[in-house]
Formats: C-alpha cells, structure tokens, sequence
C-alpha cells in the first residue's frame, strides 16, 4: 500500500516533526484510541468511585480512598434485596425466554408453514417498539385485569416478553448456517426424532443457546424502563439505582456496578479467548 | 413419537406456540389495550368510558409539541453524531483490527456491562459543575465563567450519543467487514484515488450497516427520558418524560396512552422518510 512509501520518506530526526507525521499517518488509529478513551472514561469513573469516601450525600468529588464501600456492599438499606431480586429475576426469565425462543427458532429455519411471514413480523415489532410504549401497553393490560397484583410476577411476565426475541435472533443466527446432513445421517442409523434432537442437534446448538441466556440474563438485570412500569412496590436494582439518584447514590451503587461490569467482561473474555482458540485449532 | 409422524404438518406450530403465545398475550395484546384506553375520558377517581375520545390526541399534540418536537430532534442528532463519530472506529476495527478485532468490539460493547442508569449516573458527575471537563472548558473560556454542561440540552444530547453509540458501531462494523478488499484494491488499480474508492466503493458498499445502526440508534433514542431526566433540566424534557409522569404519577391514562401511540407514529414517519431518502441515494450512487 501507499503507505510504505510514505513511510520510507520521513528522514529527518526532528522530534515534533516525527511526532505530526505519525500522527498524520495514522490519523484514523489514534482517532480510534481516544474514541476508546471517551467510551471507557465513564466505567472508570464508576470503578474509582466505588473507592470514594463521600462527605456529604453526593458521590461526586474525590475526598480519599476507603475499602469500605465494598466491605459493606450491603450497608446501604434496600440494596441487598433489589440485587436478590434482580437475580432471580433475569435468572428466571432467561431461562424461560430462551426456551420459548430455542423453540420459534427452530420452526423458523427448519419447517415451512403458512405463518411464517407474520411470525418474523411478530418478532421482529417489539425489538423495533421503543420499551417505553413496550411498559405503557403492558401496564394498561394489568391496569385493566383487576385480578392483576403487581409484583415479581407482572415484572417476570415483561421481561421474559422482550427477552423472547432477542432470544429467537440469537439462536436462529447459529442455525441458519447448521448442516441438516448431520441429522440425516443420525436418522437413517435408525435415530428416531427425539434421540436426533437431543444426540445431535442440542449439542450443536448448544453455545448458541448458551449466548441466549447470556444475552437475555444482561438485558433482564439492566432493564429500567419496562421494570418500572409494571413492578408495583418491588424494587429491582436499576429501580434501586433511580430511587438512590434522587437523593444522591451512595457509593454502594458504584461497587455492584463494578462488580456487575467486572463478571460480565470475564464472560465475555472467556468467550472471546475460548472462540480464538477454536479457530486457531481448525486452522 | 408417532405423533409427531403422523402429525408432521403441526411440529413448527407446536414449536411456535408456547412463544407466539406469550407475545400475542403480553405484547399484541396490551397494545389493543392501550390504543382503547387512549380512546378513553375520565380519571381514576370516577373511572373512565370509551367513547371514541379522538380529542385526547389533539390535546397532546397541542399540549406537548414542544416535548415532541425535541424528542425527534435530540434522538435524530444523538444519531447523526453517532454516525459521524461511529463510522471511522468501525472501519478502524473492519481493516485494521487484525487478530485483535474480537477485543476491541468487546471495547466497543463494554458500556453496555455497566447498568444503564450508573453510567448515566457516571456522566452526570463527570459534566457535574465542579466535574473536570466544566472547570477545564472555563481555563480555556470555552464556557462563560457561569455557564454549565449538566441541565442543558448539551448534556441530554451527549448522554443519548454515548448510551446507544454501540448499536451503531456494531452494524456498521458487520458491514464494513463483509466488503471483499479485492473490490477496493480494483478502484485502486483502476486509479481512484483513495478518497474516491472511498467514497464509490465501501460507503456505498456499508449502506445496509449505516441504514441498521440509524434505526436501532434512532428508535431508543427518541423514546428515552432517562437522560434527559437525569442530565436534564425539565426544559430539556423529552416525550418520554411526558407519558412517564403522566402515567405514574398524573395516572393520566388516555393522555398518556395517546402520547405513545403519535411516539410510535412519528418513529415510524421519521423511519419511513428516512428510508426514501437513503434508498433513492443508493440508487444514484449506483447509478453514477
């Protein structure tokens, strides 16, 4: 490329001259670090002041270093049990969600029938309705069923419904570039469809639902919007985190938003060396 | 397992029913509902009738255009910065990520690990008045010495870009990947100079990544009221914080409901013009 004959006419030794050229040169890499920068700059404000030791009640100036806030993750009144309740919920509804998606997705690559067109449309619409309609609407219904009483029930019900197609997109991804031939092979070796499904094409489609529930558990236990239009007086996390702001969040709020970064950057990591392995080992 | 074989035609709709089933209950559904309660009069001390109120969304839309106006406003710059800033970190990490593309999308999706609401929380400590970046631009007299960042349309602007800058950078970067380099190098040899390869070449051939990542950007974006409550003051209030107030705390229900829907019909106007204009640009960029 045209950039090594640039490269090899750069002969004087004056420093800021070296300096403009390399940054003329690779203009687009150091745009892209310090647009990184600007990206990581407000996880490390939450990493460092979940260190801070406040004054008053705003969590904004740095006043000296303190282990404490993490020592008393919980000292604050409420957060422990928003965070067992964001657990259990993004849990349960991960789960249930990529079942319930697994399933579509397999109709949907695998068999024709006459709904099909609508059923993409029927999940495509809510990953395309803004979540505060996605709240509004769910929240008349309840309103409007008198035998409704808000609580775990109404917020598992909400998200596993914005779950379900985020779900379907995942596994469907990984089954449209699936070797049919594999099962046929399982089949005519005497397979009925249930020991084909679970012998062969579970285990195939195995990581792809497990990046489902992955996705569908980080999607429930960030939920703000939706949660708080149908949660009654149960109070998840980001719920948690809304009411704290109002009145300043203590630095408690930094330490479980660093631990929560911190789990689901290990996943991911994990996952992007584990892929990086793989394919260095079918190379 | 005979059934299945005797019953092969019903498999994918008893595979698609548990799931269809729950969407069509609490997503389909509920949107009946809602478009009936915004058809409504009343308030919840006396109950409310339907009587075809069509009037509740007049009433918004004169009430609220402001709130409209801004919300279509904020969200489509949010989206055209985080294009324009967006675009060359994607074709920085399609064409020269190397072994390390994995890691730096990572980088790219690592916001989204930290709560939405703390890095929010996290950029209004940083724009705060006392906050490193205010005290800076004052030395340098960029901001009067009583001007701010945080409770200006400054700040809801620059929260929305950053919240939703990855769905952006993520389609746009599928895109951009999928280019066969062959096809830029042949503009080369046929002397393009780079910029015009550019410009006849990948652009044109990362339409469909730009033409996603506007719509997941611009979409959220424009329903949002987090930002502009938490970076805003009420002048910079979006629809968002309308029907939210109105509906949790107001319990205005029919006005509310009726907000959501002309939301929903904007986004989709917007959606739609949007889609003309990039279309027929793709057609006359092929065409020249």
């Amino acid at each position: 490329m045209s950039a090594v004959a640039v490269d090899q006419q750069a002969p004087r030794r004056n420093p800021l001259v070296a300096a403009l050229a390399f940054a003329k040169r690779h203009v687009l890499t150091v745009y892209s670090l310090l647009f990184f920068a600007y990206l990581l700059l407000p996880i490390g404000v939450v990493v460092v002041f979940s260190f801070n030791h406040p004054s008053g009640k705003f969590n904004y100036v740095w006043q000296g270093f303190t282990w404490n806030n993490w020592i008393h993750w919980d000292g604050v009144p409420g957060i422990r049990s928003a965070i067992v309740l964001s657990l259990e919920v993004a849990l349960i509804a991960s789960v249930v969600a990529t079942a319930l998606g697994t399933l579509i997705a397999l109709a949907l690559v695998r068999y024709s029938f006459r709904t099909r067109a609508a059923t993409n449309i029927l999940i495509f619409l809510p990953l395309s309705t803004p979540e505060i309609v996605l709240g509004a609407s769910l929240l008349t219904l309840f309103l409007n069923l008198s035998f409704v009483t808000f609580g775990l029930w109404t917020i598992l019900i909400a998200h596993i419904m914005f779950c379900i197609s985020f779900a379907v997109v995942t596994v469907k991804a990984r089954l449209v570039g699936f070797d049919r031939h594999l099962e046929e092979a399982a089949m005519d070796l005497g397979a009925n469809e249930w020991t084909t499904f679970h012998k062969v094409t579970l285990p195939l489609i195995a990581p792809a639902i497990l990046a489902a529930l992955l996705l569908c558990f980080a999607i429930s236990i960030d939920d703000f919007v939706v949660t708080y239009f149908n949660s009654g007086n149960r109070v998840t996390f980001p719920l948690f985190v809304w009411g704290a702001a109002r009145i300043g969040a203590p630095p408690q709020v930094n330490v479980i938003g660093t631990a929560i970064f911190v789990v689901a950057l290990t996943a991911m990591l994990v996952n992007v060396l584990l892929q990086a392995r793989r394919s260095k080992g079918a190379a | 397992m005979g059934f299945f074989h005797r019953h092969r035609g019903l498999t994918p709709y008893l595979l698609l029913a548990p799931g269809i089933l729950w969407l069509a209950v609490f997503f389909v559904v509920p949107l009946g509902f809602l478009a009936y309660q915004s058809l409504e009069t009343g308030n919840i001390d006396f109950g409310y009738a339907f009587n075809w109120a069509w009037g509740n969304y007049s009433t918004a839309i004169r009430q609220y255009r402001p709130q409209f106006i801004r919300s279509l406003e904020y969200a489509g710059i949010a989206t055209l910065l985080a294009l324009v800033f967006g675009y060359p970190v994607a074709y920085w990490i399609a064409f020269r990520g190397g072994r390390w593309k994995n890691l730096l999308l990572l980088g790219i999706v690592a916001p989204f690990f930290v709560t939405y609401l703390i890095r929010t929380l996290a950029w209004q400590s940083i724009l705060s008045d006392n906050g490193f970046v205010v005290r800076t631009l004052h030395q340098l007299h960029l901001l009067g010495s009583d001007g701010r960042l945080l409770n200006t349309s400054v700040a809801v602007v620059a929260g929305i870009t950053y919240n939703f800058l990855p769905f952006m950078v993520l389609p746009l970067y599928v895109s951009l990947e999928q280019i066969d380099g062959r096809m830029i190098e042949a503009a080369e040899d046929l002397y393009a100079s780079k910029l015009h390869a550019f410009l006849r070449v990948t652009l044109p051939l990362s339409l469909p990544g730009v033409v996603a990542g506007t719509l997941l950007t611009f979409i959220p974006a424009a329903g949002d009221f987090i930002n502009a409550q938490l970076l805003g003051s009420p002048n910079n209030h979006m629809i968002g914080n309308v029907i939210q107030s109105k509906f949790l705390e107001l319990t205005d229900y029919p006005a509310a409901a009726a907000m959501s829907f002309i939301l929903m019909a904007a986004i989709l106007v917007a959606v739609m013009v949007y889609a003309r204009l990039v279309g027929t640009e793709q057609l006359t960029g092929t065409a020249v």
